[in-house]
């Protein structure tokens, strides 16, 4: 299984390094959220800068949908969920790799994010234990359900729009974890912001095992 | 010797539809044949069930030994399916694509590299992305990940599509070397005077069920026109993009 995760990973992110969709095409896509965030609630406000974590988070969950739509693209075109299916490769597998995929790139696109708020919303970073650990949780959970709702969707004519509509509310719970983790890791005390990032990892875990016994079903009937 | 393929009024369903209504069907090892039918008959899901893709709802369907009915997962990985698709990532390389579905299918990289210039692949179009190819150059690409998996089941659906005549003629070679080395073959194709050259037996299929099935008279086996091809090493041309 694991060695079947890593030529799928690996498969992955050659489709990304050759093809720059989630570079050229996702991250602008963020980058152009924050400001509009920044001009619709003034940089100067004391609202903006309240609001900086949960912000950042929505766009994390918007570039969340792109990056699994175009992730379960690239295994809907040209007959390849088929060859999936029969290519002998553990299902668990599969998933761990999509899964490990997305969640390098949306930490990559996290990491671009994090200066971005810096640099726009004129943030300083503060309490940066729980801030790396709250991402590392988030982007797992985040990751792990969106290959197994990525899945679910990827075999419907109207996955594009069925997608959001499935992921987001299942993923509600870490936008409010991990916005609270942020919040205290900034501008609070960061030790209280633990239990939030505990929350997270039972997510991540959750999912993340649910996932890798599931997705052999998924990718049959879906 | 036991069949590879034996079915006894099979039946398999899309949606409430039977798709194959009581097929009855029986290759053996080694043998070429050749599936015939108008359109919507039922070759496409036959050639699906057989890889294990298609379930069976009801009747005896053994492929390789392995009884659908109960597991259609096991036998996956010991055939190969050349379909309408050609399974292929538009933005990997012809070489990443073979050699990742090799890796998936625990095959040889070495067989892989050899499947790739039998097919003409092995040179300047090896590092083009799959996007770029023809459609006659995908099916080569198909072709050689087909090939590098050293199927025992070949299923092959309208193989010869898009492809031009060296192309066939070298498809055609592969079919009869593979079949000499004791792999199966199974294949649909309305192009008849190029299937009949080599196909051991030919079976007709019409509204999902077996109507005929006979040995071709005359057949000397599989020593057609295309034997000796395979080795030769065949320029497919550029890439569209490349002027």
């Amino acid at each position: 299984m694991w060695r079947d995760a890593l030529l799928v990973a690996g498969k992955d992110l050659r489709i990304e390094r050759r093809s720059r969709v989630a570079v050229n095409q996702i991250l602008p896509v963020a980058l152009a959220m924050l400001m509009l965030f920044g001009f619709a609630l003034d940089p100067d406000s004391p609202v903006l800068a309240r609001a900086t974590p949960g912000l950042f988070w929505v766009v994390v969950l918007f570039v969340t949908v792109l990056a699994v739509e175009r992730s379960f693209s690239l295994e809907s075109a040209d007959g390849v969920r088929d060859a999936l299916r029969l290519s002998g490769l553990h299902p668990g597998g599969i998933f761990l790799g999509k899964f490990a995929a997305l969640a390098a790139q949306l930490a990559a696109l996290q990491v671009v994010l994090g200066f971005g708020v810096v640099v726009l919303f004129g943030r300083d970073l503060a309490g940066y234990p729980l801030l790396l650990a709250t991402l590392v949780a988030a982007t797992a959970g985040i990751a792990a359900a969106g290959t197994l709702y990525g899945v679910l969707a990827a075999g419907l004519r109207v996955r594009e729009t069925l997608l959001p509509l499935l992921l987001l509310p299942v993923l509600a719970p870490v936008l409010i974890a991990a916005t609270r983790a942020f919040e205290t890791a900034l501008d609070g005390v960061p030790s209280d912001g633990w239990p939030w990032f505990n929350l997270l990892a039972v997510f991540a875990l959750i999912y993340t095992g649910f996932g890798i016994l599931a997705f052999g079903s998924l990718l049959e009937d879906s | 010797m036991e069949p590879v393929i034996h079915f006894r009024s099979a039946v398999s369903l899309l949606g409430r539809f039977p798709a194959l209504a009581g097929v009855d069907l029986e290759v053996d090892p080694g043998e070429i044949v050749l599936l015939r039918g108008p359109n919507g008959a039922g070759k496409s899901t036959l050639l699906k069930v057989c890889s294990g893709l298609l379930p069976v709802a009801a009747g005896t369907a053994r492929v390789l030994g392995v009884d659908l009915t109960e597991d259609r997962h096991s036998i996956r990985p010991r055939v190969g399916l050349l379909g309408h698709a050609t399974f292929l990532y538009d933005e990997l390389t012809v070489a990443d694509n073979v050699e990742f579905w090799a890796r998936a299918a625990r095959a040889d990289l070495d067989d892989a590299h050899h499947a790739m210039d039998r097919l003409g692949l092995a040179g300047r179009l090896r590092d083009v992305r799959v996007a770029r190819l023809s459609a006659g150059q995908r099916r080569r690409v198909a072709i050689a990940v087909l090939l590098s998996r050293r199927p025992e089941l070949w299923l092959l659906d309208e193989p010869h599509a898009g492809l031009d005549a060296d192309g066939r003629d070298l498809l055609d070679g592969l079919v009869v070397e593979a079949a000499r080395a004791g792999a199966t073959v199974l294949f649909a194709s309305h192009e008849l005077d190029r299937a009949l050259s080599v196909a051991h037996r030919v079976v007709t299929i019409a509204g999902g069920v077996i109507t005929t099935d006979e040995p071709i008279t005359g057949a000397t086996g599989p020593t057609a026109h295309t034997v000796g091809r395979p080795d030769d090493v065949v320029d497919v041309g550029r890439p569209d993009d490349v002027a």
